[in-house]
């Protein structure tokens, strides 16, 4: 669309092209127009639709149409705020800090040409804890440029579910980082009880890339149903744990590859972060980055995490800490999921300590099945969805687990607290 | 016009009025807490429903116009 489009669309990297590979020095000013091209200042309506048409969709785990977000709050015609979800609260999730810490005026290009087609009065930057080279980034980035809307950045504190749009909201306008009883959705009445938009950082530099270069270069990576690349954070048992960009469909045993493969066999990998799924080693050479793909395993990306779990490692005992995290993690608001979701987390335990068996298990699943959509926000739903996830894959090994004496325990994926192995006295 | 009926779970605090009221909407779970299997309210059972969300004694029941969106 651009004469001066520098970036080729058919090559990766596109959004982290811009990255400082010395270091984490954030890109300035000229080095980032240097690579990205400038901003072209599109209409409303041509940018929602040039948005519409590139397909691009929310990167925060949701995986809703920006487009109709865009739309929505742009109807409405009196937006309040642009808010850019930076909380990243998913423990095993880089990709965000990493893009506001060294790319922030990709963000920020974003998040200003937004606020414009929903003709927003301020963009908000809402951070988490831990997020201080990006605050900084940020910080020097806004001192950068000269934007027709004021931008601020608001620290909140940590917590799973304190990144959720309405939790955001909530604590935006005063009150305490716990998600809310939705309908009103932030779009209807959000920050100061104005409409709002709130998105995704890694939503919103694609977006800037798209106002750049157009939805028919966005869509010359990906698949037809999920255009363009994604920002996919790696960890476990692979040499190079980190962000990579790749484009939707790639085989995810390449994604490992990039990884600097395996350090040693894997047994599985947990797609989409701690509300996602785990594929087995053998299933997973049959597995492509892309929505339609993981959807037909019942996975889903989520906001692009992948956790590779070697041989080494116990299945069910980190599915069972990992359950237990989930249920601390609970804003405590909702009694479904302050209840349910501590009682998997026991009967889980039990049955991986093998003080639990038949009965208890289907009462587990059970539960599972009974809590996702009662409690305000998805926690609960997303923490049934990792219980049945984890007993369908193994389940089967519960009863020789509890015969043998597992010697592994659990290593603690990020973020989860190592629980000290019950011994099993028989 | 089809009705539809929500829990409010932040508001709701397990009394299990809704259960008694309404057993044709409502069942508890584990801990007391409502389970709606089905969440259209057919149309011999609105007003019934409508006393239900007022008796809630935590105004947890919520009654809403389902809406094609």
């Amino acid at each position: 669309m651009s004469a001066t489009a520098q970036l080729a669309g058919g090559s990766l990297p596109r959004l982290l092209a811009g990255i400082d590979p010395n270091g984490r020095q954030a890109a300035g000013p000229v080095e980032h127009e240097r690579v990205y091209g400038p901003m072209p200042q599109l209409s409303p309506g041509r940018l929602i639709e040039e948005v519409r048409q590139a397909g691009l969709r929310g990167r925060g785990g949701a995986d809703f149409p920006t487009a109709r977000k865009l739309f929505a709050v742009a109807e409405r015609r009196n937006a309040g705020a642009v808010v850019v979800n930076g909380s990243e609260t998913e423990p095993a999730s880089q990709k965000d800090r990493l893009l506001m810490a060294a790319l922030p005026h990709l963000v920020l290009d974003g998040a200003v040409a937004a606020a414009q087609a929903v003709k927003a009065q301020e963009v908000i930057v809402k951070l988490g804890p831990d997020s201080r080279s990006a605050i900084r980034a940020l910080e020097r980035a806004i001192g950068e440029r000269s934007d027709g809307v004021p931008i601020q950045l608001v620290e909140g504190p940590g917590g799973y579910v304190t990144g959720e749009e309405s939790a955001v909201v909530h604590y935006l306008n005063g009150g305490a980082a716990l998600p809310t009883f939705v309908p009103p959705r932030p779009y209807e009445r959000g920050y100061r009880g104005r409409p709002t938009l709130i998105q995704n950082p890694e939503t919103l530099a694609q977006l800037a890339l798209i106002s750049r270069y157009g939805a028919r270069w966005f869509r010359e990576l990906g698949t037809s149903a999920d255009p363009g690349t994604v920002l996919a954070t790696i960890s476990g048992a692979v040499a190079s744990p980190g962000v990579y960009e790749l484009a939707f469909g790639t085989p995810l045993r390449d994604l490992v590859d990039a990884a600097g493969g395996p350090t040693e066999p894997i047994q599985a990998f947990l797609i989409g972060g701690y509300f996602g799924t785990w594929t087995t080693w053998r299933a997973s050479g049959e597995l492509e980055l892309a929505r339609e793909g993981l959807a037909a395993a019942g996975q889903a990306l989520g906001s692009g995490v992948l956790i590779a779990l070697g041989e080494s490692a116990c299945a069910l005992h980190e599915s069972a800490a990992l359950t237990r995290y989930l249920a601390r993690e609970s804003a405590g608001q909702c009694g479904p999921c302050v209840h349910g979701l501590a009682a998997m987390a026991d009967t889980f335990s039990a049955l991986v300590d093998g003080v639990a068996h038949r009965a208890e298990r289907e009462r587990l699943l059970r539960w599972a099945v009974e809590l996702p959509g009662r409690g305000a926000c998805h926690h609960p739903n997303g923490a049934a969805r990792f219980v049945r996830s984890s007993l369908q894959t193994f389940g089967n090994q519960l009863e020789q687990h509890a015969r043998s004496g597992c010697r592994a325990g659990a290593t603690g994926l990020p973020g989860v607290e190592t629980p000290t192995v019950r011994r099993v006295r028989r | 016009m089809t009705l539809r009926v929500r829990i409010n779970p932040i508001a709701c605090d397990a009394h299990g009025l809704c259960v008694e009221m309404l057993p044709e909407l409502f069942r508890l779970d584990d801990w007391g807490y409502p389970i709606i299997d089905a969440p259209e309210v057919p149309a011999e059972l609105e007003s019934l429903a409508a006393m239900a969300a007022d008796a809630c004694p935590t105004l947890a029941i919520v009654i809403e116009e389902l809406t094609l969106n």
